[in-house]
């Protein structure tokens, strides 16, 4: 470990694009040496692709690099491993197909004569796991393993290769709650042995928790730096949208249940009714394990647990993207065996979590986008009506707000805000009685997030019912009237709105505890 | 007596395919397509029987073979690592390539359209079963040391876990520093080789080279990797399975009981089972046929 007081990284004047876009115009970030540093921002301000550049993955179109008091500019990934830096990316870098063990050596393999030496593999990995307490059984499958392991496997990756400089891209985005805890713990003790850290994220919450310093990144510029200390979530949120931002997590928490709708809870009995629904695995146990719940009109029911524990085919599943059994009741029907376009007629609308994979063609331009699904319903004969197709678009881009407000754009020239934007505006703006609503804000930036908020109250103040699934606990227990918690394709507990804590629904997620 | 004939025989029928498997497996399991071995056995089996034609030694027609089957290889690896073209594409071009270059040389060098002179080959003349003489081959021994040498590669030193990883999850493997074309280049290259070497064995067996003398094998090898779920000892074992299909074919010729045509069938039949899962799943390396890898 480099014992250097003072400055562990310093960039100046980072400039990247990337074709027409410019990720970073400017960047600079100022990291002290044995200090855990969050560099916080919007999606889309540039925080991990100045962090790329900074690890070597990307080349900076201009601006210098220092590290440890070096002058880096310029320099591979090999390079930077060479020096320290290590970086475990959002989106893991591990081959499932290889085991944790091979994971780790792979490009700095350990040999005996010209064969690989795995006991020695094997053997350092578990030297390091007890050396941080980041456990993880060396000769299991990547692909085997949990998310929260998965992230394991990538810190110690980092840390056989003698990273002393350690940047993290939004970890948090796939552990519960207990699991950031453990993080923490590691991050704090790897600062204590002289390590450096740097953070990605935009949980505010995060920030205050664990960080010594901040720095604020807004459309590809440096905007603040500051030390945590006395640094507040506002003052943050503030000079991450560069205007005060109404906390809608924090206000909500804080206030008195906002119910008064037109229907009250409970007055019409419900209006989605899911009864025993299975989903079978092609592998393993069922993907979705006899899942029953209902949801009443003017009722927003939050499903909360870490991400693959089912939630995803169990939306897909009530959508009808995926086979399933079981029952599905809207007002009455059992959509179970009908068609998408069936279920959407009778009522169902659905914001899929992966708005490039299910939600968007992204070439086809905004107003087509917004009429998907619904093209049947805006024809002309055998074509389609385009004067209407448009005024449909202008309407909607008017009322949710899509910049920019041009309707022929590709939906891939927008930023993933406003591609999110289109995706909720379709499907709020159809006849629809049950909303699903599967990630709706994820990768979506603090405005927009606010906005779409607002969207799903209106829902259910109109009396609809709205199955809310996030993987972020903080907008489930925002919104949700009752929270349902899945864990291994089941629901473990459902809880009011009252007693749905971070500290109760936390055990829950992890399936430490299962209520009755 | 007739049991042993039939082990030769099937033997003889699969050394082709064990050396394209086997090559094959290394070019899949970095992430690219092995459609072009059918072009790189017919462009090592011409360079054998020219070299060897020319030197008067098999051996230099097998060092031939790896150079033009290698050479067909680097080509298709320069247009789709580095021009990022697409794999089928580029590797029907490179078929048919090596169809039209066997045919223009042959045409240049012997005057003819159909087939090479004879070349000196490996074989001595044996008697009965026709182990004695297959035994004697050193293409026979090359062939079933390449298995086990390609499953050591893959599966025992670093090279062999880069390719894993390469056509698994390249930018995972690029982050960690490895080099993932050159890796890619490598593996595609000695796909070549050994393919070239599989091409060699059959120009030298027959000695001469003829038009189009692969007759599909490369699509046959290709079939057996799949089929052996990109593994090479299982990709070895369908080469056989799929050898002794064909050479109860030859012997059920003239019989009346069950039409060649079928028996023909049993590779293709075998694959589209395979691949349809009753064998057990068929993952593909999750990279295999991607363009652009980052």
């Amino acid at each position: 470990m480099t014992e250097t007081t003072g400055s562990a990284i310093a960039l100046r004047g980072i400039e990247k694009s990337f074709g027409p876009v410019l990720a970073n115009r400017g960047a600079d970030l100022d990291v002290a040496a044995g200090e855990i540093h969050a560099l916080v921002g919007e999606n889309g301000a540039g925080k991990s692709t100045l962090m790329r550049i900074l690890s070597g993955m990307y080349g900076a179109d201009a601006g210098t690099m220092m590290v440890n008091g070096r002058d880096v500019t310029g320099w591979t990934t090999s390079d930077a491993i060479a020096a320290g830096v290590g970086m475990v990316h959002q989106h893991f870098m591990l081959v499932p197909t290889l085991t944790v063990a091979e994971n780790v050596v792979l490009g700095s393999e350990i040999t005996r004569g010209p064969v690989l030496d795995r006991a020695a593999a094997e053997e350092a990995v578990r030297a390091l796991s007890a050396r941080t307490g980041l456990a993880v059984p060396p000769d299991r499958l990547v692909a085997d393993l949990s998310v929260g392991e998965a992230q394991r496997v990538e810190i110690l990756k980092t840390l056989y290769r003698g990273a002393t400089i350690l940047i993290l891209d939004e970890p948090t985005a796939v552990l519960s709650p207990p699991e950031v805890r453990e993080l923490w713990q590691v991050l704090r003790s790897l600062r204590d042995a002289g390590g450096t850290v740097v953070l990605i994220t935009h949980k505010l919450d995060e920030v205050i928790d664990v960080s010594d310093a901040i720095t604020v990144m807004r459309q590809g510029r440096t905007v603040a730096r500051m030390p945590t200390r006395g640094a507040t979530p506002q003052a943050i949120a503030r000079a991450m949208v560069g205007r005060d931002v109404a906390l809608a997590l924090d206000a909500d928490l804080a206030g008195p249940v906002s119910s008064g709708g037109a229907v009250s809870p409970g007055a019409a009995g419900t209006l989605l009714e899911v009864r025993t629904l299975c989903v079978a695995g092609t592998r393993r146990a069922a993907l979705v394990d006899e899942v029953s719940f209902g949801i009443e009109p003017g009722e927003i029911l939050g499903i909360a647990g870490v991400e693959g524990n089912g939630q995803t085919e169990l939306v897909e599943a009530i959508a009808g993207l995926r086979h399933a059994t079981g029952a599905i009741l809207l007002g009455g029907r059992d959509l179970v065996g009908a068609s998408v376009r069936e279920r959407g007629d009778a009522g169902l609308s659905h914001i899929p979590e992966d708005r490039h994979e299910r939600g968007l063609v992204l070439d086809y331009s905004v107003a087509e986008n917004l009429i998907l699904g619904q093209q049947h319903r805006f024809t002309r004969g055998p074509t389609l009506d385009m004067d209407r197709v448009l005024a449909h678009a202008r309407t909607l881009i008017g009322a949710y707000d899509i910049r920019p407000t041009d309707p022929a754009l590709p939906a891939r020239a927008l930023s993933g805000g406003n591609q999110q934007k289109i995706v909720v505006a379709r499907e709020m703006a159809r006849d629809f009685k049950v909303l699903l609503a599967a990630q709706p804000t994820r990768g979506v930036d603090v405005g927009a997030i606010e906005f779409i908020h607002a969207r799903l109250r209106e829902a259910r103040d109109q009396g609809k019912a709205v199955l809310l699934v996030s993987a972020d606990l903080s907008e489930v227990l925002a919104l949700a009237d009752r929270v349902a918690v899945m864990y291994g394709g089941r629901i473990v507990a459902v809880l009011p709105r009252g007693e749905a804590t971070p500290d109760t629904v936390g055990p829950l997620m992890t399936g430490a505890e299962r209520a009755a | 007596m007739i049991l042993l004939a039939f082990l030769a025989q099937t033997l003889r029928i699969a050394i082709p395919y064990l050396f394209a498997a086997a090559g094959g497996t290394l070019s899949e399991r970095a992430g690219l397509i092995a459609l072009t071995l059918e072009g790189y056995m017919l462009g090592g089996a011409f360079c054998a029987a020219v070299a060897s034609y020319q030197a008067g030694s098999p051996w230099i027609g097998m060092l031939a073979a790896l150079a033009g089957g290698g050479a067909l290889a680097l080509l298709y690896a320069v247009c789709t690592i580095r021009f990022r073209a697409d794999q089928v594409v580029v590797g029907i071009a490179i078929n048919l390539l090596a169809i039209g270059l066997t045919r223009f040389f042959l045409r240049l060098l012997f005057d003819s359209s159909s087939n090479s002179p004879r070349v000196p080959g490996f074989q001595v003349e044996g008697s009965g079963t026709g182990f004695g003489a297959l035994l004697q081959n050193p293409l026979v021994w090359i062939g079933l040391v390449t298995v086990a040498l390609v499953t050591w590669v893959l599966y025992r030193t670093p090279f062999g876990l880069r390719v894993r990883a390469v056509g698994e999850h390249p930018a995972a493997a690029a982050s960690v520093g490895v080099p993932v074309a050159r890796v890619r280049y490598l593996a595609v290259a000695a796909s070549g080789m050994l393919a070239g070497l599989g091409g060699a064995y059959l120009s030298l067996d027959q000695h001469q080279f003829t038009d189009q003398m692969t007759a599909g094998r490369g699509f046959i090898a290709l079939a057996a990797i799949i089929f052996g779920r990109w593994d090479p000892r299982r990709g070895a074992l369908a080469c056989l399975l799929f050898a002794a299909a064909e050479t109860l074919q030859i012997r059920l010729q003239g019989s009346e009981a069950l039409p060649s045509q079928f028996v023909e069938m049993i590779p293709y039949v075998l694959t589209i089972v395979a691949l349809a899962g009753v064998v057990g799943r068929a993952v593909p390396p999750a990279a295999l046929g991607k363009t652009t890898t980052e």
